[in-house]
This record gives C-alpha cells, sequence and structure tokens, in this order.
C-alpha cells in the first residue's frame, strides 16, 4: 500500500466496501462485463439479509460457470440449462433456505427454455437471476436467443436474420404471463442508478422467495465487451442505444404487495 | 404406524410405498408407461400429509433427474423412476450426479426399444446401466429386483449404498415386475432423517454454509486436466471399492446341476420354472441370478462355471449380460444365449429347447 493513502483508508473514511461474501480470487470474467457487478450485488443483499447461512445458489453453464468461485456461500453447479429444476429439488425440500438460479441467455432462453418455464409456472419460491447480453460468451461469441436481428456473431457472420434464424426471445414477458411468478423485472447495471435499482429487484425477489410469494424473474441486461467486439464503454453505449429499445427497462409484473 | 404390512401389489406401488416407509424425502417423475403407478400411488397416498414426502411431477424426466441432483446434493433422500425412454433423457443428469457424487436413486422400469418402442417388457437397457450410460469414466450401482418384495426391499438398500458411496443406484426392474402383483411385506415406518441428522451424515451437502466450515460446492466441472484426472482417479477408487464390496448373487439348484442358467430380474422368475421342467424331464439345471449387475458377480460365475456341462445365458434383449457372463467364464465353459425382443416374454418351454440345443 502507498504510503500516501495510510491516512485516508481508516473506518471514519468508509463509505464503500466489498461485501464479506465475495471470495479473495481474482474473476476470470473480461473487462466490462456486467456479471462482476451482479455477484457483487447478490452477495450484498444476502448480507443484507442476514441469509449468509441459508442460501443455496446454483450455477449455470456459460461464462458463469465458476460464479461459485465468486461467493461464499453453498452451491450446486447444474448442466446446461437444467438449474431451475436443481433448484426446484433444493427448494422443495429445505423450503426455510433462500435458494436462487444464476443464469444465461443461451442456458435459460433456450437449452433450459423448458425447465425455465415450468419452475416459474410451478410458482416455485425460488430466484431466477437472468444475465442477458444476446450473445454466448464462454464459447466464444455464437448467436443466443437473444441476439438483436442484424447483430453479428460467429455463427451468424451477416447479421441475425429473421429468416434463417428466427427471433430474438423475450423470455422475461413470457415470464410475466405465467400465474406462478409473482414478480417479473428487467434492470441493468451500466450506470450507478441502474446499478441501486438493480439491487432493489434482487433484494425484492428473494424478499419475495422466502415469504412464498412464488417465482421472480430479474432479467440483467449485460454488455459482453469480448463478444461484441467492443471496449467496454463502447459495449455500455451499445447495449443502451439497441438492447434496451428491445429490452425496454421497467417491472413487468409485480405482485409482491398483495 | 410401526407395523409392517403383509399386502398384495404391484411393483410399482411397492417401490412407492416402501420409499413412503424408508423416511424417502423426495420423488420427481414424469409419467410413462409401464411405470406410471409409481408416481400415481405416491399421489393417491399424499405422503406431504404423513411423513412429509415432497412428490413433484416434473414437466420431463430431464427435469425429473435434476430435481433429484438438487435435492440429493442437498443431503436428501431423493429419487425418480422411468421407462427405457425416459431413462435415455436422464443419462445427462446421471452423469452429473457420477462426476458430482450425488447419491439419488432412479427406478428403470424397463420396456422394450429402440427408440419409441413398445410398452411391453424388456432387459435392453443392461448396456446402458451397467456401462454407465452418460459421458464419462462412470458406475452407477445396479439392483435388479425378480419380485415384487425385492421392489420394495431395494429401495432402502439403494439409499443406503447411494449415501455410503456418495453415487447413483438404479434399480433396473421390466415391466413384468413393475406391473405383476405378488405378496409383499412392506417395511415399517421409519421418520425421514432431520436437519442435524443430515448435516452429521453429509458433511458435503449444500443446505447452508455455517461459519464453522467452508462452502460446499456440488459439481462435476475442473477445467485443469491435471486435476481432472485426480478426481477421476478417486472416483475409480471408490469403483474398486464397491467391487470388491458390494456385490449380490443369488443361487438356485446349482449343486448338482449339469447346466447353469444365468438370469436376472423377471428373466431369473421365468427360468426357475424352465429349470424345474428340464429337471421333469431329466436335464439337471440350476440358477445364477446376479442381483447387483454392477458390480457384476463374475469372480462368483467364474466359480460356479466350474465343471459344468454348460452355461446358458437368458435375458429379455439380443444378448447383453452374455457378454459380462463370457468374460467371467473366460472359455472355461461353454456359453449359450437365449432371449426374446421387442417385449416378447420368453415362454419356459423355450428355454427347455434352448438348455436341449446346448447338451447336443
Amino acid at each position: 500500500m502507498n504510503a500516501e493513502f495510510n491516512g485516508i483508508i481508516s473506518p471514519e473514511n468508509l463509505v464503500y466496501k466489498k461485501p464479506e461474501l465475495m471470495n479473495e480470487v481474482p474473476m476470470h470474467y473480461c473487462p466490462g462485463c456486467s456479471h462482476g457487478v451482479v455477484h457483487k450485488l447478490i452477495g450484498e443483499v444476502i448480507e443484507e439479509m442476514e441469509m449468509e447461512e441459508k442460501t443455496v445458489g446454483v450455477s449455470p453453464v456459460g461464462c458463469a460457470v465458476f460464479a461459485y468461485r465468486y461467493l461464499d456461500i453453498d452451491w450446486q453447479e447444474a448442466a446446461h440449462g437444467r438449474a431451475p429444476a436443481v433448484a426446484t429439488g433444493i427448494k422443495r425440500l429445505w423450503p426455510d433456505r433462500l435458494v436462487f438460479t444464476y443464469q444465461g441467455d443461451g442456458d435459460l432462453a433456450c437449452i433450459g427454455t423448458a425447465e425455465t418455464i415450468h419452475a416459474l409456472n410451478r410458482g416455485e419460491n425460488i430466484v431466477i437471476i437472468f444475465i442477458n447480453n444476446a450473445i454466448y460468451g464462454m464459447t466464444g461469441g455464437q448467436m443466443a436467443p437473444t441476439t438483436l436481428l442484424g447483430q453479428k456473431t460467429a455463427t451468424c457472420p451477416y447479421g441475425r436474420d429473421a429468416e434463417l434464424h428466427g427471433y430474438p426471445i423475450k423470455i422475461t414477458e413470457i415470464a410475466a404471463q405465467l400465474e406462478g411468478t409473482c414478480y417479473v423485472t428487467r434492470q441493468s447495471v451500466e450506470s450507478v442508478a441502474s446499478i441501486r435499482s438493480a439491487k432493489r429487484a434482487i433484494r425484492k425477489a428473494f424478499e419475495a422467495s422466502m415469504a412464498g410469494k412464488g417465482s421472480s424473474l430479474v432479467e440483467i441486461v449485460s454488455t459482453c465487451s469480448s463478444g461484441w467486439k467492443l471496449s467496454p464503454v463502447k459495449a455500455n453505449e451499445w447495449m443502451k442505444n439497441n438492447m434496451f429499445p428491445f429490452y425496454p427497462k421497467g417491472d413487468l409484473k409485480d405482485k409482491t404487495s398483495e | 404406524m410401526a407395523e409392517q404390512e403383509v399386502t398384495l401389489m404391484k411393483g410399482n406401488e411397492a417401490i412407492a410405498r416402501a420409499a413412503v416407509r424408508c423416511g424417502v424425502d423426495g420423488y420427481f417423475g414424469y409419467p410413462i408407461t409401464p411405470q406410471s403407478e409409481v408416481i400415481e400411488t405416491l399421489a393417491l397416498d399424499k405422503p406431504w400429509e404423513t411423513t412429509g414426502m415432497v412428490v413433484v411431477q416434473a414437466e420431463s424426466e430431464v427435469a425429473s433427474i435434476n430435481m433429484v441432483y438438487g435435492a440429493a446434493g442437498a443431503g436428501k433422500r431423493a429419487f425418480t423412476s422411468s421407462s427405457s425412454p425416459g431413462i435415455a433423457l436422464m443419462q445427462e443428469g446421471i452423469s452429473y450426479m457420477a462426476g458430482a457424487e450425488i447419491p439419488g436413486v432412479v427406478v428403470n422400469v424397463q420396456r422394450g426399444g429402440p427408440g419409441l418402442g413398445t410398452i411391453q417388457p424388456s432387459q435392453s437397457d443392461y448396456f446402458q446401466a451397467t456401462r454407465g450410460g452418460g459421458n464419462g469414466d462412470y458406475n452407477v450401482i445396479v439392483l435388479a429386483p425378480a419380485s415384487v418384495q425385492e421392489m420394495a426391499d431395494f429401495v432402502d438398500l439403494s439409499f443406503n449404498l447411494a449415501f455410503k458411496y456418495r453415487n447413483p443406484v438404479m434399480i433396473l426392474s421390466d415391466g413384468v415386475i413393475g406391473q405383476m402383483m405378488e405378496r409383499v411385506v412392506l417395511p415399517p415406518y421409519r421418520p425421514r432423517r432431520t436437519e442435524e441428522e443430515i448435516r452429521r451424515e453429509c458433511p458435503w451437502a449444500t443446505m447452508g454454509r455455517t461459519k464453522d466450515r467452508r462452502p460446499n460446492i456440488m459439481t462435476s466441472l475442473e477445467l485443469k486436466s491435471e486435476v481432472m484426472e485426480v478426481h477421476n482417479l478417486h472416483l475409480q477408487e471408490k469403483y474398486r471399492k464397491i467391487r470388491e464390496t458390494e456385490v449380490r448373487y443369488d443361487t438356485w439348484q446349482c449343486d448338482d446341476a449339469d447346466y447353469v442358467i444365468v438370469a436376472f430380474g423377471s428373466a431369473a422368475r421365468l427360468a426357475q420354472k424352465a429349470i424345474d421342467m428340464a429337471r421333469d424331464c431329466g436335464i439337471k439345471a440350476g440358477l445364477f441370478r446376479p442381483i447387483t449387475l454392477w458390480p457384476f458377480p463374475t469372480e462368483q460365475i467364474a466359480a460356479v462355471a466350474q465343471g459344468r456341462k454348460g452355461i446358458l445365458v437368458v435375458e429379455i434383449n439380443a444378448g447383453q449380460m452374455v457378454e459380462d457372463v463370457r468374460l467371467a467364464v473366460n472359455g472355461s465353459t461353454p456359453v449359450g444365449h437365449f432371449g426374446r425382443l421387442g417385449g416378447i416374454v420368453p415362454e419356459p418351454d423355450e428355454i427347455v429347447d434352448a438348455l436341449r440345443k446346448m447338451e447336443n
């Protein structure tokens, strides 16, 4: 530590710290990726709810496959797309535990569509955190179910064409129609204001699941600067200009106060 | 409540009722003929109102096995049941359970294949069950019940083995055993394990990290191949211990037999009838019945084959276990095979004919 900071870093000057639940390990995420921020928010909410010893997370297949390395809680790593089924098994048999899944767009809205929709429709008291970055990050930038029309990826190098590839799916809108969901929202983490909003949403969803009100889906519209081949700053701009119009932010359904 | 109960029921019903009585925590399944009575019986009996056992009809067999993954990974006694095409769908989850060392139980009430096949009984999933079935180097413990009584008895045995070794266990039944009605003695009721008992017996379970330990993580993933090899060697060592310790089999009228029939499950029941008929015709035959198909009773079959005129493997398939029997016998005695396919259950006199052919 540089000597000139020694007088500055003291308890009375502390305005921000990372959650205790964040492990002291380097993250494998690329610069500019949204995953790290969302992980931190989940850690903060679990701590604020004092659920550190009663939480089980379910990690996906995708970039967040190693989510279990970063948060100091019990985890199960699910097969690709099966996280909502795994979470169902845990929550049904440990109903007083906080059980959430953390899934990307390919995991949740493509290979795991059946598990996602049916877990939500059964009203399982679980929370699904859904990272939508419109691309397959881990496998190197292929087309996702949420890839926008015209967007170029490794498997639609000339841009997504509805005739060839079908349309981007709005799974969060589908989730909002299901009787079993109590809270469905679309958030992002590209600004301080949106980070605060996303944190409130995660907290509301976690509390609703513990109150037995049904399933919640928190979509986080996210960046993938590596997959999009943009700098982190430009990726944020691209997300605002291209993704927010198609995936508008805000609550799609909120029955948590009923 | 604590009494054992003597009753007449189907094998599928016996599985369901034994599970409730053994203190099983959860069942997750999807209907398919000829095993739907398992979930139907549970739905009818409403164990969630008595023992607290959870019963969920999942959206698919893929979801069912992953619900078992979640529940068992969290230390609970959970199982699923299906029939051949549904079990094929579960292979992904079973492989992940083997990799993550999750102790669930899977019941396969086999029907004829391949593909959608037929709804009649078959034993043609032997290879799939005994070779792992999914991707990777792994084995599941496979128990083959030959009666409704064993359907009931093997539930508790399966869970005990699953948790002893942290490994998936399969009960490999078939449409005959699942559908036929027999007298059965159900076990007395036993309470489900408490949270404290699970904490003590399953320190690895993901039920919330207490301050005194590191997080528990259920995963089959490891990107460093040198670490993954160590994990695989650990699994292989476990499988070696299981092979050493858990072989189960039964013999019947083998002492003076010139011919030994090797058969499992419902084929063993047919073989017993055929052996009676053969002895009436002067052919001295006996039965060797593997109860564990994995671990396979290799040494015991090698021993029983000594000095016999022949070994006849009877299966309701095109010849699968016969390969393991040939490996065991290793040329010391002639080994033949008799089977029917496509959901046809052999008649005992067909088996006697097959024995006669071995004599000539």
